[in-house]
């Protein structure tokens, strides 16, 4: 491997961008949905760790776009266009969208890991940007790290075998 | 309210309810372990969502955590969280039983979980009355949520409400611990008001907005 490899790690509600050699990770995806776009010819990389699906929820005047998965996903798409990276050969890959804990209230905020995911796809179908593949519902907490080369995902979580997707 | 600019007054006072809480769950954790707790002087943070999850030792970190809503005039979350060792410890000196391990999932059984889910109901809930108790405020907890993952994961769940108002939570975090020779329990409560409880609380502490 390069010496100089750099991981780069996005926060919650944070998107940042990759170009190979360096990886791009994000950790302690709960409800979150980690969204990795990428252009494997060009070896760029973006990663959005959404933490709510609608921007429509917010009540801030001006609110940080990469909080929500209908403004955070747009943005993603913007900066990884500006690299270099093109529209019509970018492909998806998602992790996250669990549900942390079995809520016995049905209020709409405790379900949030699927609405999550759901909004991720919405906006991604209105992108035609294909989801390649995805690990997302489930309990449990996952850190997510995106290679621009191979374009696997690794994904760890508590007590398991880290696997690739 | 603007939350990221509070007064030396709402902080002194936060830590006061931080401090009353946790003296009340410091006396519970005694009577549990039949060992005597101590507890630090809370402190009163407002903290980025990356900088909350820094606080436990960073997103990855696997933490054992006992998570309330708070219903009722002040809602918010409080959490009750340990390391994995100490969660270990805790149910161990419960149930008397040597070599609890909660991260090998074929030796862990409902009995170890549904302990430590207890024991943070009993410590959580003590918080909680004392709080209450002393604000006044009806505060409701759901029922107790347990879970053992990685911090990012579960403390994310305490800021969905607030993160839709605000890019900062106050965190209330008081530190409670047991030392003797070899085994050490530290707990940390944290406690989440929504932004619209603060001005309730201060309220409630008779603490004037604008002091």
């Amino acid at each position: 491997m390069n010496d100089t490899q750099i991981i780069i790690s996005v926060g919650i509600a944070e998107a940042n961008i990759v170009i190979a050699p360096d990886l791009i990770r994000t950790s302690g995806l709960g409800s979150c949905v980690g969204a990795v776009l990428y252009d494997s010819k060009k070896e760029i990389a973006g990663l959005s760790h959404v933490l709510l699906p609608d921007s429509s929820l917010t009540r801030q005047a001006a609110f940080n776009k990469y909080k929500y998965a209908d403004t955070a996903i747009p943005a993603l798409v913007e900066q990884l266009i500006g690299a270099g990276a093109r529209l019509n050969q970018l492909k998806a890959k998602l992790a996250g969208g669990a549900q942390m804990f079995q809520f016995t209230s049905n209020s709409d905020i405790m379900r949030i890991g699927p609405r999550n995911v759901e909004a991720v796809q919405a906006i991604l179908q209105e992108y035609h940007i294909p989801v390649i593949s995805s690990d997302v519902g489930g309990n449990s907490g996952r850190t997510i790290e995106f290679n621009p080369i191979t374009c696997k995902m690794k994904i760890r979580k508590v007590n398991k075998m880290e696997y690739f997707i | 309210m603007e939350i990221t600019n509070l007064t030396n007054v709402q902080k002194d006072a936060l830590r006061e309810i931080g401090n009353i809480g946790a003296g009340n769950a410091a006396t519970s954790l005694s009577k549990l372990i039949n060992k005597k707790v101590n507890m630090q002087v809370p402190s009163v943070n407002v903290v980025s969502y990356d900088e909350m999850m820094e606080m436990i030792g960073g997103p990855e970190e696997t933490i054992a955590a006992v998570f309330f809503r708070i219903k009722g005039e002040a809602p918010g979350t409080v959490y009750f969280i340990l390391s994995i060792e100490e969660a270990e410890f805790l149910i161990n000196k419960m149930v008397n039983k040597q070599n609890v391990n909660l991260m090998d999932n074929s030796t862990v059984n409902e009995l170890e979980m549904s302990v430590l889910q207890e024991a943070g109901n009993i410590l959580t809930g003590s918080y909680l009355s004392a709080l209450s108790d002393f604000t006044k405020i009806n505060m409701q907890p759901s029922v107790p949520y347990l879970s053992i993952d990685m911090a990012g994961a579960i403390l994310t769940a305490g800021i969905l409400e607030l993160s839709q108002l605000t890019d900062y939570a106050i965190i209330i975090d008081t530190k409670i611990n047991h030392k003797d020779s070899a085994n050490e329990i530290h707990g940390n409560f944290l406690l989440l008001p929504d932004p619209e409880s603060f001005p309730k609380i201060f309220e409630a502490l008779g603490i004037n907005d604008h002091e």
